[in-house]
């Protein structure tokens, strides 16, 4: 095994791993579609974030425009405040509103944007007035059965 | 009884011995890793036996994994209607757990004990104390590059050993149970994130690549230099390695997975 061969199958060996790591980055991962690029970060709260997450993401009209970049409690109105990174191409008029939906039935908590129609846009470090809290399947159920027994004496 | 228990000590101390004679062996490669990288065609050479040739049993034995991950997964997730996350099955088992980890092993068993057996066998035929007395430093001739071809070898192997078990499990998907190919890609990449699953995976191959390196070369360096110590030094590197590969995985594990 002379040296020119070695040297060939190890190139082609080393081509072949960064190959690989490369397929794995951006096919299999999400390193290609996620532009990092140029964010302004909002602040929105809520009574009950539910099952909301750091890194989750931020869609209006169902497109990814943002993620969640922190979540706090508001120690002094003890309100959940959420910071919401979104993407400098999407401006957001002031008076949009944010609300904490679910994907699917039992899917991942997401941020949903409805845009209002006011001129001026949102800019960095203004809050979301508008918001919305997630909903609290137990609350739900409690509601329900609530009403239930509301209105059961009266159907009698 | 008594004796018994003297033996349990006695393999206690020795073990614990060889740990910290690893570790010094450690420190020396890594002193004497300057010639490895003036004189690269002593890794490229390494890199050839100890990576290059265990192209095959990787990617052969990824693909099958991938394949079986994809067969094994489709029967649980048809349960609960989910058959269209199979890739995102497939991909986040084998980046993040089974492509470091079975590579490894198999680069223990087939590059490892080949490392174990040529350096006890250099040992054994007296090749090393001769390069000792030319002045010429044998763990920096010998040993350094075969270190650092196995820390340069792991991660690409890994990587190898995804991706092929990622096209098994896009197999198995698309033409056994015909899941939609467009839907299978869009699932996996939302669900595998570069910088948790992929990086993550990596640092786990390099931190194997260095225990696999170093265990073997140790191994063959302080075999008893006949017949038989070659073999049962091969047979410690194998051993040894597997138990240390696994353990760092809990270890690297346990410190990664988010959300504890």
């Amino acid at each position: 095994m002379d040296r020119k061969t070695i040297d060939l199958w190890v190139g082609i060996f080393l081509m072949l791993g960064f190959g690989a790591l490369l397929f794995l980055a951006l096919k299999v991962g999400n390193l290609g579609s996620e532009r990092t690029g140029d964010v302004y970060t909002v602040e929105a709260r809520f009574e009950n974030i539910g099952g909301l997450k750091l890194k989750a993401p931020v869609k209006s009209a169902g497109v990814l425009v943002g993620r969640v970049t922190d979540i706090r409690l508001d120690a002094d109105k003890f309100q959940a405040v959420a910071t919401l990174s979104l993407d400098k191409r999407f401006g957001f008029p002031k008076d949009t509103g944010a609300s904490i939906l679910t994907s699917g039935l039992l899917g991942e908590v997401y941020i949903g944007l409805e845009a209002g129609g006011d001129d001026k846009k949102l800019a960095q470090g203004d809050r979301i007035t508008i918001t919305q809290s997630a909903v609290v399947l137990e609350r739900l159920i409690g509601q329900f059965m609530f009403n239930k027994a509301a209105e059961g004496p009266d159907k009698k | 009884m008594i004796n018994g228990i003297r033996r349990i000590g006695s393999r206690g101390i020795d073990t614990i011995w060889r740990g910290g004679a690893m570790a010094r062996f450690f420190w020396l490669v890594l002193l004497n890793s300057g010639m490895s990288f003036r004189r690269l065609h002593l890794t490229v050479r390494e890199i050839y036996f100890a990576g290059v040739m265990s192209l095959v049993i990787i990617m052969v034995s990824g693909l099958f994994v991938g394949m079986v991950l994809g067969l094994q997964g489709f029967e649980t997730l048809q349960n609960y209607g989910a058959e269209e996350t199979m890739g995102v099955l497939v991909a986040l088992s084998l980046v993040r757990e089974l492509g470091p980890v079975v590579t490894a092993l198999l680069f223990a068993s087939r590059a490892g004990s080949a490392i174990t057996a040529e350096i006890g066998l250099m040992k054994a035929t007296e090749q090393l104390k001769a390069m000792d007395m030319m002045a010429i430093d044998p763990i920096a001739r010998v040993v350094a590059p075969r270190f650092w071809a196995g820390v340069i070898s792991m991660p690409i192997l890994a990587a190898l050993f995804s991706a092929m078990g990622i096209f098994g499990g896009y197999i198995v998907a698309v033409a056994v149970v015909g899941i939609d190919p467009g839907v299978f890609w869009a699932n996996m990449q939302s669900a595998v994130d570069f910088r948790y699953d992929v990086w993550n995976g990596i640092i786990k191959s390099i931190a194997f690549g260095i225990a696999v390196s170093i265990i073997a070369t140790f191994e063959g360096f302080d075999a008893d230099p006949t017949a038989e110590g070659v073999a049962r030094a091969t047979t410690r590197t194998v051993v040894t390695s597997a138990l240390t590969v696994l353990a760092i995985n809990l270890i690297l594990t346990a410190f990664m997975i988010r959300g504890l």
